[in-house]
């Protein structure tokens, strides 16, 4: 659903913003009381200020601008990319090192752009690729949003990359590759409910950023939008959303798909890894209109090929000795939870039969959790989440490939038997930070 | 839409509905207790807290619940580093954490046998030294002024010292001379571990971890005895 409001340029919001961002931050409260006589009574700062907060939660400005135990927004929350250490800057209104002294077309350049308020090229850590689709009536009001939080007056930290990546100007190759500029384009064909959900997964959301595979420049290709990837550095594999066989949502009811985005459970599964941050911080947080919408679009995204479609039968290719291993240790350490029979006690204990995130081609994500267990994220719609253990401490890297080979396989699965040199590597996969 | 088919439709939505609720009703639900959500920790743990064989991982059940929210918060705000547990922690929140380590302090399990003690006689010796009367010299007060005259930790923030692996008691004092273990501000463990050497931490966790403890071991009501130091985690 578009929100009428959202579409309408505010050239008097800019106004008050420029206005008020010239007071400097610490004029914030008396600069926000002159914006309001701009604003007039029908377009109150303050409802600017709360839709702006709103989209910041859709955008997930906080996950990457805050540090653990850091004040929010501060930013020097390290990045580890292959091409070294970013560390995000400091966006709240200290006017030193924060967007203090930005104006509203400064922040709409940069979200838009991806060029900092002096011209500076960003590296794609900040998703303007997918920024570059928000409106510039919700870039104000994310502007006014900020703008109204107290400065905090934190320096930013130099990022760490190595030759050749700390030279900006590869940026420009970079950019000529795989960034294209531009405002999402209602599609006239799709209601507004569709094109809504297209908007935020497209734009706020930056789903693509994770769930559309990036290659060795750190770019990743329009044609393979949404059909997955390993995630650099990170090592969760983010799914496709595109294949029935991942996390392709074609099958899924739009409740399951919403409660999976809104509530970080569903009776086909939780999130984990990197999902559940962006549960915690971001989606909780969007009304169900807009999760609803999000889960609409996403079921209609154009189902691609499988990789695997013509692999054979995962079954015939395992040894009896490791399909009596895995079974062995499955019912000795998994079945209570997950049944005998891998149906799990949904959503408590998830089931593993017919679970696409157990059979997709990525073994990853199915070994990881064996190794390293998990907690979804506490929402709103699943106060005490029902967690699992890690298994890394008291299994060999064979026992692990043994039952996550019996997992993939059994039940109807249709996965592809794991080996030892994929579990091992894993054991050293970051945890936090 | 004439009559008659309106009412197939709804015949039929309503039959789809009942299905599909069947469908999901057949399969039993996870146990609606906070044990069974905890199940999180119990390859490290054991079931119920009552700890494992493995030297690494502490005995949880029966510890004070204060004690144990405070390691919850530790996890999850990185004061405490152990990567294992911060990812496992890091999305829950304040109320759940209070919940785990209420379920946690109220087991009531048997003890495993006190470990065989590896180290010299003199070593212990020292260590017996260390726990009951510190060593003045060095500024390093006697265990058994906080954690209590029978080491069972008082409550709500202090923990008990006994039944748990010589391990685990020596990584834990090694972690707050690094720096990879914090307690809330003002950290007393952390400036009396600063102040051990790596002997007398072997001393001191050998000695502990070799003490007899009955079943009836539980943490002392709270202003038991009074606690020379002033800790960020015993108000």
């Amino acid at each position: 659903m578009m929100k009428p409001a959202v579409a309408k340029p505010m050239p008097l919001l800019a106004l008050a913003i420029a206005l008020w961002c010239a007071t400097g931050s610490t004029g914030t409260r008396s600069a926000a009381v002159q914006a309001q006589t701009f604003l007039g009574a029908d377009q109150p700062l303050a409802q600017v200020i709360k839709r702006g907060e709103y989209l910041a939660y859709a955008g997930d400005c906080i996950a990457c601008h805050t540090q653990h135990d850091g004040q929010a927004f501060a930013g020097g929350l390290p990045m580890v990319t292959p091409f070294g250490t970013l560390y995000s800057p400091n966006i709240t209104p200290d006017s030193q090192w924060g967007i203090g002294n930005w104006s509203a077309d400064d922040f709409y350049n940069m979200l838009h752009t991806g060029r900092s308020r002096n011209g500076t090229l960003l590296y794609p850590a900040m998703p303007f690729p997918a920024y570059t689709r928000v409106t510039r009536a919700d870039s104000d009001a994310i502007f006014a949003y900020l703008s109204s939080l107290k400065p905090v007056h934190v320096p930013n930290h130099e990022n760490e990359l190595r030759f050749p990546y700390n030279n900006r100007s590869l940026l420009y190759g970079w950019r000529a590759l795989y960034f294209k500029e531009g405002e999402f384009k209602p599609d006239p064909t799709r209601n507004a409910q569709w094109n809504r959900g297209a908007y935020l997964v497209a734009g706020l959301g930056h789903c693509a950023t994770c769930h559309t595979a990036i290659n060795a420049l750190g770019g990743s290709s329009d044609a393979k939008a949404f059909a997955g990837g390993l995630i650099p550095m990170q090592d969760w594999y983010a799914p496709s959303l595109t294949l029935n066989r991942e996390a392709g949502l074609g099958d899924w009811p739009i409740e399951d798909i919403v409660g999976l985005l809104k509530a970080g459970t569903s009776p086909r599964g939780a999130v984990y890894g990197p999902m559940a941050e962006v549960v915690h911080n971001s989606l909780q947080y969007l009304t169900d209109p807009d999760v609803r919408a999000m889960a609409v679009y996403l079921k209609t995204l154009p189902e691609h090929q499988a990789a695997n479609a013509a692999a054979p039968d995962g079954a015939t290719q395992v040894s009896a000795s490791v399909l009596a291993k895995g079974s062995a240790i499955y019912q000795a350490q998994c079945s209570d939870c997950h049944g005998t029979d891998g149906r799990g006690k949904p959503p408590g204990y998830p089931p593993l039969a017919q679970n696409h995130s157990i059979e997709m081609q990525s073994a990853v994500n199915a070994i990881r959790m064996v190794l390293n267990g998990g907690y979804p994220p506490e929402t709103a719609g699943n106060t005490r989440p029902y967690g699992m253990p890690p298994f890394a401490q008291i299994m060999t890297d064979e026992e692990i490939a043994a039952v996550v080979t019996y997992i993939r396989i059994s039940w109807g699965n249709r996965g592809q038997p794991v080996t030892v040199g994929e579990v091992n590597p894993l054991r050293q996969a970051p945890l936090f930070d | 839409m004439n009559g008659s088919i309106r009412a197939k439709a709804i015949v039929l939505l309503a039959t789809a509905l009942i299905v599909s609720a069947d469908a999901r009703a057949q399969l039993a639900s996870a146990p609606d207790t906070i044990g069974a959500r905890v199940q999180g920790c119990a390859t490290c743990h054991g079931r119920a807290g009552e700890g494992s064989r493995d030297e690494n991982f502490p005995r949880i059940a029966g510890k004070p619940a204060g004690y144990l929210f405070n390691q919850l918060q530790n996890f999850r705000e990185g004061r405490r580093s152990y990567p294992p547990m911060n990812y496992l922690l890091a999305y829950l929140h304040d109320d759940y954490f209070q919940e785990m380590a209420n379920f946690f302090a109220a087991q009531r399990l048997p003890f495993a046998k006190p470990e065989h003690n590896v180290t010299t006689a003199a070593a212990t010796t020292a260590g017996e030294q260390l726990v009951h009367r510190g060593d003045g010299t060095s500024g390093i007060p006697p265990c058994v002024a906080c954690h209590g005259p029978r080491l069972t930790g008082i409550q709500p923030g202090i923990p008990g010292l006994v039944g748990l692996h010589s391990r685990y008691i020596s990584a834990q004092l090694e972690a707050w001379r690094a720096g990879t273990r914090h307690a809330k501000s003002p950290d007393c463990m952390q400036e009396i571990a600063a102040r051990l050497t790596e002997a007398q931490i072997t001393q001191i966790s050998a000695y502990l971890a070799a003490q007899p403890v009955s079943d009836a071991v539980l943490p002392a009501p709270q202003g038991t005895w009074k606690t020379p130091l002033s800790c960020g985690s015993q108000p």
